[in-house]
């Protein structure tokens, strides 16, 4: 079984976040990265999960500059096989299909992992792209998976509740909470990952369609006001008549 | 020209999704100088009524073997549709069905794309839109430069407008691909309302104590008719199901109202539900962090609290 696993580089979930070069930029100073926990909680270990059942290799695959190849070796420490970083900057997210799509095409994955969307562009369009240009099917939002020979059955979160689907590999997968468990990386596997390969591949020339022009703060919330604990119809009245909202 | 927006449906009826999308798609046309068709996929009865809020055109492809969501199939349906009517722009909900498609349409039609979009594009001579990223920390503005352009838009961004009347439905014919992802069970939590579509919701945290005491937030939320909503401590000890926790890395909501009851306000929460146009928080710690992001602010033990909420929104109902 082939198993490929798509790991974006994302600031820590506690960041600052700040912009530079008149709010176009983000400001990396001081900024602890992460792997992107849906990819690394959920989509790598569920697929570690099913190399360990049904034998075969888990690859990472990662669009980035050379920096991030300390996020890929967690990755490698977690447990996957190796590694494929095509050596650029990521731009908009069809960008970063396009060059996961082109690497892939020609290595007859079985499933492709990502997870569910980058907690810092909140886009969750890789996977469908990449699903559509490899012409495979794409279940999002996974949190339950079991893989029967080449069939899979798979929970996937909708509106309100789950919906259970079943799909034949080859397909793309965006994980979800639910999917695995958390796993931290051994001393043993931080040791044994400086010896797995990352390979380094040039990037296809694509052109890039969209574009971040300009960041901004969400805007200020003005102070909060305190209603007295005894008296719950004002609040009721201030909603109402005040804030329109009931 | 056009502005093409997918209408979403379940079970042969649309939903406010729906009628969201249309206005978004609508309202977009009109920037634009242009006209807004919307496409259908299923069984829907009347689809006629997109009319009202909007759609010069409603397009189905009216096949009770397609009421079942596959992105594959959809997608292929919907660029063929914006190929025939040469959209400009191709709109859809950011549900988890819109979020399906959303990627998958911008890679077929080679389109520049924005997930998740809450407001409307400019008209300046440049095709840019606003969303939120850094899970709700920071506001993008995207410009897509492509021909085509691909928007999928965040729920409750802005209400459904039925200005208008209903329309004449086409049926659409596409060659559909084979069906490759069967639909073989759908579990809804009966008679709630679905969180990612509520326009009010009250939400709990560890402040509760233990789960048996959520009585007291359900009585609230079935009053007002509010989705239920947990922080991630409540759905991570199991006291709240997993799809009820809002936050970073759990749902992202826009609710018109949100109610933070016994929830201090980490902000991995607070990034999840800033969005929100008013927030309320009930909290017996004036210290929480949750106070800054408030609109309203109780300071006191909640289990006070809530019930004499309860009860003002009883007497407010009836008066």
């Amino acid at each position: 079984m082939k198993l490929l696993v798509c790991v974006s580089k994302t600031p820590d979930t506690t960041a600052k976040i700040s912009f530079s070069e008149n709010n176009t930029q983000f400001n990396e100073a001081g900024v602890q990265f992460i792997m992107n926990p849906y990819d690394e909680w959920y989509a790598l270990v569920r697929a570690l999960e099913l190399k360990e059942a049904q034998g075969g290799t888990v690859t990472l695959i990662n669009v980035g500059p050379a920096t991030n190849d300390v996020t890929i070796r967690k990755g490698l420490a977690i447990g996957a096989d190796d590694a494929v970083r095509i050596d650029c900057d990521p731009k908009s997210s069809l960008y970063v299909a396009q060059q996961i799509a082109n690497y892939a095409k020609d290595n007859a994955y079985d499933v492709i992992f990502c997870g569910k969307e980058t907690i810092d562009y909140n886009g969750s369009e890789v996977g469908g792209m990449v699903a559509e240009l490899l012409d495979m099917p794409f279940i999002s939002y996974a949190s339950d998976m079991q893989l029967d020979g080449n069939n899979a059955t798979i929970q996937r979160d909708i509106e309100g509740g789950k919906e259970v689907v079943e799909v034949a590999t080859p397909f793309v997968i965006s994980a979800a909470k639910g999917l695995a468990e958390q796993r931290i990386a051994s001393m043993k596997g931080i040791m044994m990952s400086r010896k797995k390969p990352i390979n380094v591949v040039a990037p296809l020339e694509v052109a890039d369609l969209s574009t971040v022009v300009h960041y901004d703060m969400p805007p200020a919330k003005a102070e909060c006001k305190m209603i007295d604990p005894e008296n719950m119809e004002e609040l009721v009245r201030l909603l109402h008549e005040e804030a329109k909202i009931i | 020209m056009s502005v093409l927006v997918f209408a979403e449906s379940q079970n042969g009826q649309f939903k406010k999704a729906a009628f969201e999308a249309v206005t978004y798609a609508n309202k977009t046309a009109q920037v634009l100088g242009t006209d807004c068709i919307a496409i259908c996929i299923g069984d829907a009865a009347d689809a006629g009524q997109l009319g009202k809020y909007g759609a010069s055109k409603v397009l189905q492809v009216n096949d009770a073997s397609l009421n079942d969501f596959d992105s594959q199939i959809y997608t292929s349906i919907i660029a063929q549709a914006a190929q025939a009517n040469n959209a400009s722009v191709v709109v859809m909900m950011h549900s988890s069905c819109g979020k399906s498609l959303v990627g998958r349409l911008s890679a077929r039609l080679n389109a520049g794309s924005a997930p998740g979009v809450n407001q409307l594009p400019t008209n300046d001579g440049s095709f840019k839109v606003k969303k939120n990223v850094f899970s709700g920390k920071a506001i993008a503005e995207i410009e897509i430069s492509s021909d085509i352009k691909v928007v999928s838009v965040m729920g409750n961004s802005l209400q459904p407008e039925a200005t208008g009347s209903d329309v004449a439905v086409e049926a659409f014919s596409a060659d559909v691909p084979a069906r490759r992802v069967s639909v073989k069970e759908v579990n809804k939590v009966q008679g709630s309302v679905p969180l990612p579509e509520a326009e009010l919701v009250v939400s709990a945290g560890r402040g509760m104590k233990g789960p048996e005491n959520w009585g007291i937030i359900e009585e609230l939320a079935e009053l007002l008719g509010a989705a239920t909503a947990c922080s991630r401590p409540v759905a991570d000890t199991h006291w709240r199901p997993h799809h009820e926790h809002v936050g970073q890395t759990g749902v992202a909501i826009r609710p018109n109202l949100y109610f933070a009851i016994g929830i201090s306000g980490a902000i991995q929460h607070l990034a999840g539900v800033n969005s929100s146009k008013v927030i309320v928080v009930i909290n017996k710690d004036p210290e929480a962090p949750f106070f800054k992001a408030a609109d309203y602010g109780v300071c006191a033990d909640l289990f006070d609290v809530v019930p004499k909420l309860t009860e003002a929104f009883k007497k407010f109902k009836n008066a």
